[in-house]
């Protein structure tokens, strides 16, 4: 079991609700098509589209309009938190409210990719982009 | 080293010694300290006993923490109304049955359309013996209990990659792990290796334990044989008459058990929560909120969505619309609030309450998890492979698949919790599809586990909490250090607000968790009042 996995389960344990995953490839299943399963506990998808895709739009929805309940998940159409590369990097780390921190189930590229892709999709037109070393800069910033 | 006459002390002796020494409240001290009476955290019925002076208390959310606070401030003698989101009372306390609808956020629609007489828990599913209060009301509400099989050794075992992808019960593993680690200790201690950790005299003692743990024959060893075979299973079963003698099946070996990493699952059944007895109420988990109901039901707005709390030194006003018809707002108010609502929405709700108990709110993240319930046309894991309740293990992304507990060995149809992704990539992930690709992908992986899944599924369910609109997740994600900042501040009494539900307490996501927080708040909260 790698470290980073052990991680995993000590963090989640407490929930005492785990079903340890003993599979830890990297590759993931899924047809041409259909939605990506990962096949170990992080995140399979590598671009920015497939991470929108399969992660975030559980709760932004396939449109980024997001989703009104009890509460709501905002939508990242027009989202202007998203103006500087760097908030939307450490909400994806640290979560925020109701947004998970998903950010320790991806690389710092996936970090970056999901972002930029956010940033340019759902008519948001940001030119400028965030790196992985940006990712990984903000990542050591906050435990 | 200590001497052997001290080690030799059993626990009752120990207890039989300070229980003369020092009283029973030393006793009890002791007992707690050694693990007896500790497990479960419920003292009992409260009784909130002391004049309330007619005070009001606005309960947020119509939940088993909010019921119950419901129920018993009631019975002190205060002014009780609740306002619940749901068209419901039970909250996460759920259960879906044919012909039920439910509508997640981005608008997906599902209609059960199970058989009468199969459900489906969507949210909790069992409960353990040591939950001393969700148990005692279940008593007192009079719900009937039946058990739950957590553990079923002959439920399977399964890592996609290994044992060429053919499930392996866990009665196998779990005998197999022990007997090879029972074998190996008796080499080492025989050899030796252990006699700096273990005295000459406990080693026999020793020897003989890891001889009847492991099942291993007269040698130590743990091999094919009928020693091994009563309890990892037989080859061919004991019969009667002629050619009825049983026969060994031959041991996985030790290291495809290690590679495997079958070995992590057997864990999960020795956490405590996880220990026999568990009980599920007989015909649906909501069995206990609709108890609840029965005697709060009356308190109870419906259709109400919180959209402000404001207090001052008079009293609390809560903002609300009509879930279904947000037009127009309205207001309710009472002295005290005890909220429980989820902290996911709380924290979108504006709130004037100190900074402190503020940055609790926003600290707790919500828990992603995925359910799906399958019906199929017969019980195939019952009459084809022998498995009557319990859970099997599998590294695909379903994790796992639960056996029904109830309805044993009936025939007919039957309804198996088909996945239950809890956090990781998985849950997300199934979040993101549409409730039947959510189905199909669960029919699909299953199928390598029940080869039976295509030809007998029927039908399924999927929920997935983080588009549940009255949660938008499945329950506060706490961390060590999030507890170290936050988690006093989220339980203390702020002015004339305090918050309970399973997001204020150690047991997260469980419903022993919302009753506990709920009394332990309620009951802070009424010493306030008849103090003042």
């Amino acid at each position: 079991m790698s470290a980073g996995r052990l991680r995993q389960l000590t963090l989640i344990a407490p929930l005492a609700l785990i079903a340890p995953a003993a599979a830890l490839a990297q590759n993931a299943t899924g047809k041409p098509g259909e939605h990506i399963l990962s096949t170990g506990f992080k995140f399979a998808e590598q671009s920015g589209e497939a991470l929108y895709v399969n992660v975030c739009q559980a709760c932004h929805m396939p449109d980024g309009k997001g989703a009104i309940g009890a509460g709501a998940y905002p939508a990242l159409a027009g989202d202007a938190n998203l103006a500087v590369g760097a908030s939307p990097v450490a909400v994806v780390i640290n979560g925020q409210r109701g947004m998970p921190p998903v950010g320790f189930l991806m690389s710092d590229e996936q970090v970056a990719a999901v972002v930029n892709y956010v940033r340019t999709h759902f008519s948001n037109t940001y030119r400028d982009t965030v790196s992985a070393a940006d990712v990984k800069a903000l990542r050591s910033g906050k435990p | 080293m200590q001497s052997d006459k001290a080690t030799a002390v059993s626990r009752r002796d120990l207890l039989a010694l300070i229980g003369t020494a020092a009283g029973s409240a030393a006793m009890y001290q002791a007992m707690q300290s050694l693990g007896f009476a500790a497990n479960s955290a419920y003292p009992g019925p409260i009784a909130l006993s002391g004049d309330v002076k007619g005070a009001s208390v606005l309960i947020l959310g119509a939940g088993l923490a909010g019921m119950t606070a419901a129920l018993e401030l009631r019975k002190a003698g205060y002014k009780v109304q609740v306002l619940e989101y749901n068209r419901r009372a039970g909250g996460r306390n759920w259960t879906l049955r044919g012909g039920d609808t439910f509508t997640e956020l981005g608008g997906f629609t599902q209609t059960c359309a199970f058989e009468e007489g199969h459900y489906f828990n969507p949210g909790p599913w069992r409960i353990p013996y040591h939950h001393g209060a969700v148990l005692d009301y279940c008593k007192r509400l009079n719900v009937a209990l039946e058990p739950f099989v957590e553990l079923n050794y002959n439920a399977y075992l399964h890592a996609p990659d290994a044992f060429g992808g053919r499930p392996q019960r866990i009665r196998t593993i779990k005998t197999d792990f022990e007997g090879h680690v029972a074998e190996l200790l008796a080499k080492a201690t025989a050899q030796g290796r252990l006699d700096e950790a273990v005295s000459t005299e406990d080693k026999e003692i020793l020897l003989n334990a890891l001889k009847a743990w492991g099942a291993l024959d007269k040698d130590y060893a743990y091999k094919a044989n009928l020693i091994s075979a009563r309890v990892r299973g037989y080859a061919k079963g004991p019969g009667g008459g002629l050619d009825a003698a049983p026969a060994a099946g031959e041991p996985v070996a030790l290291r495809d058990i290690l590679k495997s990493e079958l070995w992590e699952y057997l864990r999960s059944f020795s956490q405590i929560e996880f220990q026999t007895t568990l009980f599920q109420p007989a015909g649906g988990m909501d069995m206990i909120g609709k108890a609840f109901a029965r005697e709060t039901g009356d308190l109870i707005r419906y259709d109400a969505k919180v959209t402000k709390i404001a207090q001052d030194d008079s009293g609390v006003t809560v903002t609300y619309v009509d879930a279904r018809a947000p037009a127009a707002e309205q207001t309710a108010k009472a002295d005290w609030c005890v909220s429980t609502i989820p902290l996911s929405i709380l924290s979108q709700i504006p709130i004037n309450v100190g900074a402190r108990m503020r940055a609790a709110i926003d600290a707790v993240p919500y828990a992603s998890a995925v359910k799906i319930g399958l019906q199929f046309k017969r019980r195939f894991w019952e009459e084809d492979e022998a498995i009557y309740g319990g859970i099997s293990y599998t590294g695909l992304p379903i994790r796992e698949i639960a056996y029904p507990s109830s309805g044993l060995n009936r025939g007919g149809r039957g309804v198996l919790l088909g996945g239950y992704i809890f956090e990781g990539s998985n849950a997300y992930e199934f979040a993101s599809m549409a409730p039947a690709e959510r189905v199909a992908r669960a029919v699909a992986l299953g199928s390598q586990i029940h080869p039976q899944y295509p030809t007998e599924f029927e039908n399924g369910v999927a929920v997935a909490w983080q588009r549940v609109p009255f949660t938008l997740g499945c329950a506060g994600y706490w961390t060590e250090k999030t507890r170290a900042e936050h988690y006093d501040d989220l339980c203390q009494i702020d002015g004339r607000i305090v918050l309970a539900g399973e997001h204020a307490s150690y047991l997260p996501a469980w419903q022993e968790g919302a009753i506990l927080s709920s009394l332990d708040a309620i009951t802070r909260l009424h010493h306030r009042v008849v103090r003042t």
